[in-house]
């Protein structure tokens, strides 16, 4: 089973709100001091649901990732928990692109790495939030489709995958080669091994640029945009809580209970 | 660009009925075509569904397209995406909307790719551009750290909106409104994923998306256990048990109880959160609760900066107090 990963760096997503800026002059996120990026979480679940089938059946985890400044420590952590390889689509005319010029991009580099049966992504990234790029990849190649998955089963060329839905899931079968997006259902992806912490220390990425993969950097990044961005701004919360007191903390919340009754909430 | 014209929206079906995104669609769909001076339309998409043409009309389509075969009967993206690129290059859309449901998440960027436009997911906010005319897409990004309002030029311009956002326009079944016919002509070879079996939750009580009350926990519970009050709160006040993601990814509660960003969307008149922190990503699916009431160990927990009312301190003595005392006021 040769399978792909696709992770994308991104701003840890868990750092406290409150540490969350933005250049409002660039339209940018400016990344908090002191706070690693990681890999977007779904794509450690994405590159969970590849080692999970690699244990049962064998096989080979390539990993791509797509960005500048991309971190060893950070895009090498799918190969210290166990895949395969690692290759970078690290070039000023990949950044800034939108869910399309980055899903072309993958694709054709995909196109080039040529022998797969699944591509994994995680089911949406934890910086815009968009959802897009693993079907974009899937549109482009024209492959088969599943989102937001949390189990994978694999028999005879086809994949049976759990798809999360708003209430329960739903069981597909799809034929191989296909494209499956992560959920976090999936499970907690594994910890690397200091095995494979070392392991992943002496891999060296390959790298490709625009064209290694036949593309025109036209193409890629931001010029390759479809979605143009006219403003980013952080919300502006009120904040006017009334934090409810009281001789003990039974009282306080014996007073909340009144309040609310007084402000006709209860 | 100036053969596509009009607003459609993708009317969701569930369970034989129009889902409520389908009728909140209509609401901001219905001012983006006055915006525009054009018309709203709506495609239905199903097996057996013909019927709900009239319901569509009523809560404020000028237009329906109905597109109806026994291959659709279960959603698929392989025959919906098919179905979809022919009547939007039938109709020509300038405008084409979608819920960011199971079925909108994956229907609207594949139809967008293969369209050769852009879709904008889960947007809060959709007006139209009085300059360009183009449709200005408000979108939650960074886990709802931050907003961004987005075009794109190509047409259809293709968004999906987040449910209980929108508000619906009150049907009137005295409404009228013209239907069409499509023919789903679908290459069944084009299939390749086939549905082996649905799964629903089993809920007990109220489903979350009805509920009027919420008592939502998170991992500050720190076991099944925690959720037991929780659930004895929630019958006094007639309301569901919520929570955030980790309780969920522990096994502690079912998945169905997940709210947020990649779990439900809810909007109750009350919303009891306790011991959540109050990420962005959890806030992304109870911020639009009327009232947001938190209690919380940590004083500092972002939770206090949306809620109305607060309690600083340990959920094991202040649930039972409060619960005892709302039972009392109840009761008198
Ligand atoms: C891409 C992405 C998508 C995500 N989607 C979602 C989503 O849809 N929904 C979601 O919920 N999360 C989501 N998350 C996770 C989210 O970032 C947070 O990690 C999560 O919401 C935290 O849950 P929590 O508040 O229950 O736990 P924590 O952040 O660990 O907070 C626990 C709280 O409990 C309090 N506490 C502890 N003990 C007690 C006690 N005895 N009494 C009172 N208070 C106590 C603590 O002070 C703390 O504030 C997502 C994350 C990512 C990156
Ligand atoms: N720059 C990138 N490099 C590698 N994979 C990416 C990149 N951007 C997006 N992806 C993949 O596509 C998924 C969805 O991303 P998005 O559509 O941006 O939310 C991610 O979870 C990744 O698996």
């Amino acid at each position: 089973m040769n399978m792909i990963v696709c992770v994308k760096q991104v701003i840890d997503p868990e750092a406290p709100p409150a540490s969350f800026k933005i250049d409002p002059s660039s339209n940018k996120v400016v990344p908090p001091p002191g706070v690693s990026p990681v890999i977007s979480p779904f794509d450690e679940n994405a590159a969970e649901a590849a080692l999970k089938i690699k244990d049962t059946q064998g096989g080979k985890i390539t990993v791509i990732s797509l960005g500048t400044n991309l971190l060893r420590d950070v895009v090498k952590k799918p190969l210290s928990m166990g895949a395969d390889e690692l290759i970078l689509l690290e070039d000023e005319a990949f950044t800034n692109g939108d869910s399309w010029s980055t899903a072309y991009a993958l694709a054709m580099a995909i196109k080039k790495i040529g022998d797969y049966d699944i591509i994994f992504c995680g089911r949406q990234a934890a910086d815009w939030d968009a959802g897009q790029v693993g079907l974009g990849i899937a549109e482009i190649l024209g492959l088969p489709s599943v989102t937001a998955a949390k189990k994978i089963d694999i028999t005879d060329s086809k994949a049976r995958v759990e798809m999360v839905t708003t209430d329960g899931y739903e069981v597909i079968e799809v034929p191989l080669p296909a494209l499956i997006t992560v959920s976090s259902e999936l499970g907690e992806p594994r910890y690397p091994t200091i095995k494979g912490i070392m392991a992943a220390k002496r891999k060296e990425p390959i790298i490709w640029k625009p064209a290694d993969i036949g593309v025109d950097p036209s193409q890629v990044g931001a010029s390759g945009r479809r979605i143009k961005i006219l403003k980013l701004f952080q919300p502006i919360r009120e904040g006017k809580c009334e934090i409810i007191e009281g001789e003990s903390v039974e009282e306080a919340a014996a007073n909340l209970a009144s309040k609310m009754r007084k402000a006709k909430l209860l | 660009m100036t053969e596509y014209k009009g607003v459609m929206i993708y009317s969701e079906v569930t369970e034989g009925k129009l889902a409520a995104i389908s009728t909140e669609l209509k609401g901001c769909g219905r001012k983006l075509a006055d915006d525009l001076g054009q018309e709203l339309s709506a495609v239905l998409v199903g097996s057996g569904i013909s019927g709900l043409a009239q319901e569509v009309i009523a809560f404020g389509a000028d237009k329906v397209y109905i597109v109806d075969d026994p291959l659709l009967k279960d959603y698929q993206t392989d025959s919906y995406v098919q179905v979809m690129e022919k009547v939007i290059k039938q109709v020509m859309p300038q405008i084409f909307l979608l819920g960011q449901t199971s079925i909108g998440r994956d229907l609207a960027p594949r139809l967008a790719f293969r369209l050769n436009t852009a879709a904008s997911m889960d947007c809060l906010e959709l007006a139209i551009d009085p300059d360009s005319k183009l449709m200005l897409r408000t979108k939650p990004v960074y886990g709802g750290n931050a907003q961004a309002v987005f075009t794109c030029e190509s047409y259809p311009q293709i968004a999906t909106v987040r449910v209980k956002v929108m508000s619906p326009l009150e049907r009137d079944t005295s409404r009228q409104g013209e239907v069409i016919t499509i023919e789903a002509g679908l290459d069944p070879s084009m299939i390749k994923t086939k549905v082996l079996e649905k799964v629903k939750a089993e809920v007990e009580g109220i489903k979350l998306e009805d509920a009027e009350v919420i008592v939502s926990g998170g991992r500050g519970l720190g076991s099944a256990e925690g959720f037991k009050e929780l659930e004895e709160l929630a019958k006094v006040l007639k309301g569901a048990v919520g929570s955030s993601r980790p309780p969920c990814d522990n096994g502690w509660v079912p998945e169905a109880l997940h709210i947020g960003l990649t779990g439900k969307v809810v909007a109750p008149d009350l919303y009891i959160a306790v011991a959540i922190s109050g990420a962005s990503q959890h806030l992304a699916g109870c911020s639009g609760s009327k009232n947001i009431i938190a209690i919380n160990k940590d004083p500092e927990a972002n939770i206090f900066k949306e809620a109305r009312f607060g309690v600083v301190g340990d959920y094991r003595k202040v649930i039972p107090a409060f619960t005892d005392k709302v039972k009392e006021l109840l009761a008198g």
